[in-house]
């Protein structure tokens, strides 16, 4: 085994090295920056240049980066990191020892998305995948149609002297909207998605001008305010004025999910691969050995399984296991 | 369907009552006439016959997305809804159309009893037409279980303001046994013809619950009578018509052929309201004997001698076809008084007044209701008319506080629609010895809050799992109140409640003090 699954994360021996550990190592390989993927208290990280900044500044760590596709003697194994699509800087990770090849996905999606290099299929013997939406009722829209909505939704709003309020993860999906939006009218964000937004500007991402929402922010009809989703149906989302509140989550395909949030409007938009997306990379990687990790994780194996797959599960402490995670993973 | 599914779009997205009645009376103004029928019908309850089983959807979905039918079952629990489930796994639609609501089920009613590979067919081909906030619709016009956030009493609110008719009217209008296969729009709404009354009932009138007895001032004011535990019912006899009628709109005459000889003695023009119980001894026999006969459309001899029906009359809404309904609760409740004493022996009594003088003896008397097989009293001003619906002030339900026990939750399920995503539904159990023994099942009483918490901890606590079902450590105690209590042979336990729920989540009480089987039993009548 190339890979091993232990208490403390995907473990490689020949190189000494974890991938995404959720417990103290020495050694941390890291596909990218979200909470349960890059976790503090490791004494070496690794990550793309990148995720490396967002990941700097979220745990204040030093960060030893490479390039996509460099590849890196570790012990005994060569390493080298994949564009993702899941987030800018987010990779999945190759590992080869001996001529085996395995690959720890991370967390992916299929369809580019305009800010995060695009996923980048990579053949390998092994393949380690999320399937945070591992059933068929999961199918995205393209990003245009998701869109359209939005920018539809915001002029609405914003024709009708209401602010629009929308949630989404601040790495990734926050920006992933500013940077497709219409040139509408002003954009707000909260302090969250505005601390990201500096880090990767100072990376060279290109996002549109937006407005930090801080304290003397009042009434804004006809704005467009960026929030964590958390911030929905707050205190802190309401001082706008009359307002219309979303959430950009795959989640949102379901209607109870978005009807127990009590949510008149949701926008189907994930930053994860969607059910046709899971078995399309899996299938371009050509591996034989497929193990599934957070999401729903027993019927996607039996799935491949039934694929002609060698699949299993893998327990992993990485969140995301269901739709009440929606705040964490999306 | 695309008009259709925008208003659904609508009232599914608002919880604001003005936003859906405007939304809805807009469609009643634009609409085709035929799809403003269905639509009054669907949200009326009435639903098209159902020309697919939901086992064949779930198939002909699973083959026409190219996936295996124990995955589609894998799917159906995490969105929580059958018809949503399929919208969501088909694959895009090839074809668009923009046909009428009522086109889609009037085929859709053309395919009852047509050959499975006839009807799939069809079905197929409807899918490849439709969008998918579309087909969810489609499906659930074919499943039934429409429910689209808006109460009939909304909907006639609506309708009213689209047609400048007076909501009261429109009520009464829109009861009965109608379809739109056996009306018109224009004939059901527009029209105010006497002779189409046949077997339609009244809007029956609703109470609220009693807090604070004394605030109603001076007893003399008000009727108090039992709240017996049966079912709600409208007798009514009109020229060429016989019918009962429940309160939930279900004409159920033939259950009940004990009422049959009524027909020849009630005068015609004759519309009493009352409650049917089963009836032993001169007094109501236990709820649990009245449910064996709900579901049957023919009832058994044995059940006809043991568990007879009888109906106990509150009040007369229509005499010599005059509507009564205006007239106070006095000269009503008078005139059902004559018109019972003037009858022979039938299985149809007044349902006494209870005499009292001030709230706190009525307050002792209510105390004796279960012993009289009632739920608590009803509390009716002398003065007021019959009420379309709830009205708050007039009437009122002053029901005895529950039983109550507390208990260990040992099985949890996760709940369905807006639910699906939590662990809704628990089964408890009480002590038997060193035992537990499962004996009813919860799903209401917790706020969301509590449910979610309940979830996560369900979720770290799971034994095993069983499909939806997940067994779970027997720590967590919960109070569960409930009405009424029977012997049941059905039950591993040999008890059933009656309206069971969680009252309260007894984190203060460690396992070791719920309840026992014993405790229970004790309860039986």
């Amino acid at each position: 085994m190339v890979l091993s699954f232990t208490d403390r994360g995907i473990f490689c021996e020949a190189g000494g090295f974890f991938i995404d550990p959720w417990r103290p190592v020495d050694k941390a390989l890291i596909t990218h920056g979200h909470s349960d993927h890059a976790r503090a208290g490791h004494r070496r990280y690794m990550a793309t240049e990148a995720a490396a900044p967002a990941i700097r500044h979220r745990l204040g760590v030093k960060v030893d980066t490479v390039r996509f596709g460099e590849v890196r003697r570790i012990g005994d194994a060569d390493v080298s990191f994949h564009p993702a699509g899941h987030v800018p800087g987010s990779a999945q990770i190759r590992v080869e020892v001996a001529g085996e090849v395995w690959v720890v996905s991370g967390d992916y999606k299929t369809e580019p998305d305009g800010l995060s290099e695009p996923f980048e299929p990579v053949r390998c013997h092994a393949f380690i995948s999320e399937c945070t939406f591992g059933l068929p009722v999961f199918n995205w829209q393209p990003q245009p149609a998701i869109m359209a909505q939005i920018n539809a939704w915001w002029a609405a709003n914003a024709a009708e002297g209401r602010v629009s309020v929308i949630g989404a993860y601040s790495l990734g999906k926050a920006q992933r909207i500013l940077a497709n939006v219409d040139p509408i009218g002003l954009i707000l964000t909260h302090g969250a998605v505005e601390a990201t937004n500096r880090v990767l500007r100072e990376q060279g991402l290109r996002l549109p001008e937006t407005t930090w929402a801080g304290p003397d922010v009042g009434l804004s009809p006809g704005a467009l305010v960026v929030a964590p989703p958390s911030a929905l149906g707050t205190p802190w989302a309401a001082r706008f004025g009359p307002s219309a509140q979303a959430f950009a989550s795959g989640w949102m395909a379901l209607r109870g999910v978005r009807r127990r949030r009590g949510l008149s409007q949701g926008f189907v938009m994930s930053d994860h691969a969607d059910w046709r997306g899971l078995n399309d990379a899996i299938r371009a990687t050509g591996a034989e050995r497929v193990f599934v990790t957070h999401g729903y994780t027993a019927p996607f194996r039996r799935w491949l399984a039934d694929q002609g797959y060698d699949a299993g599960v893998v327990e992993t402490e990485y969140e995301g296991d269901d739709a009440d995670d929606v705040e964490v993973i999306e | 369907m695309i008009r259709f599914a925008a208003l659904f779009d609508v009232l599914d997205r608002t919880t604001k009552t003005n936003a859906k009645v405007a939304a809805l009376a807009e469609y009643f103004r634009e609409a085709p006439e035929a799809d403003r029928l269905w639509t009054i019908a669907l949200l009326s309850g009435r639903r098209p016959k159902r020309a697919v089983n939901s086992t064949e959807l779930r198939i002909w979905a699973s083959e026409a997305a190219g996936i295996p039918l124990w995955l589609f079952e894998e799917a159906y629990p995490i969105v929580g809804d059958l018809s949503e489930t399929i919208s969501l796994i088909l694959p895009p639609a090839t074809r668009s159309a923009d046909r009428p609501l009522a086109d889609w089920i009037a085929d859709l009613i053309a395919l009852t009893g047509q050959p499975a590979d006839l009807r799939q067919a069809a079905i197929l081909d409807a899918w490849d037409r439709l969008t998918t906030p579309e087909r969810f619709l489609f499906n659930k016009l074919i499943t039934g279980g429409f429910r689209m956030g808006v109460s009939q009493g909304l909907m006639t609110r609506a309708l009213s303001q689209a047609t400048g008719i007076e909501e009261t009217a429109l009520a009464h209008r829109l009861m009965g046994d109608w379809t739109p296969q056996t009306t018109t729009y224009a004939r059901l709404v527009q029209t105010n013809d006497p002779a189409s009354e046949g077997s339609r009932p009244y809007p029956f009138a609703l109470a609220t619950a009693l807090d604070d007895a004394q605030a109603l001032g001076d007893p003399a004011d008000w009727l108090a009578e039992w709240k017996w535990d049966g079912i709600r019912g409208q007798l009514i006899k009109r020229p060429g018509a016989f019918a009962l009628w429940s309160r939930g709109e279900e004409l159920i005459t033939d259950r009940f052929p004990e009422f049959a000889p009524l027909a020849d003695f009630l005068p015609d023009g004759t519309v009493i309201d009352g409650e049917v119980l089963a009836w032993g001894d001169g007094a109501p026999l236990p709820f649990a004997q009245l449910q064996k006969r709900i579901g049957r459309l023919n009832v058994p001899k044995k059940l006809l001698t043991e568990a007879p029906a009888h109906m106990l009359a509150y009040d007369l809404l229509e005499e010599n076809g005059e509507d009564l309904r205006p007239l106070p609760l006095s000269d009503r409740r008078a005139r059902l008084d004559a018109l019972v004493a003037a009858l022979p022996k039938l299985p149809l009594a007044i349902s006494p007044a209870v005499t009292f003088d001030a709230w706190p003896a009525l307050a002792a008397i209510r105390e004796t209701a279960r012993e009289r097989g009632a739920e608590g009293l009803m509390v009716k001003r002398l003065a007021a008319p019959y009420h379309v619906g709830r009205k708050r002030g007039d009437w009122w339900k002053w029901k005895l506080d529950p039983y109550t026990v507390d208990c260990v939750m040992i099985y949890a399920q996760s709940g369905s629609g807006r639910r699906a995503t939590l662990f809704t539904d628990f089964t408890f159990a009480v002590k038997d010895g060193d035992d537990l023994v499962p004996f009813t099942k919860a799903y209401s009483g917790l706020t969301d809050a509590e449910f979610g918490e309940i979830t996560a901890w369900v979720k770290r606590n799971t034994l095993e799992k069983f499909g939806p079902v997940r067994r779970v450590p027997p720590v967590q105690v919960f109070e569960i109140a409930f009405e009424g209590i029977q012997a049941s042979s059905r039950h591993k336990s040999g008890i059933a409640l009656r309206f069971p729920r969680m009252s309260r989540w007894r984190r203060d009480k460690p396992p070791e003090e719920i309840d026992t089987l014993d405790n229970l039993r004790a309860l039986l009548p």
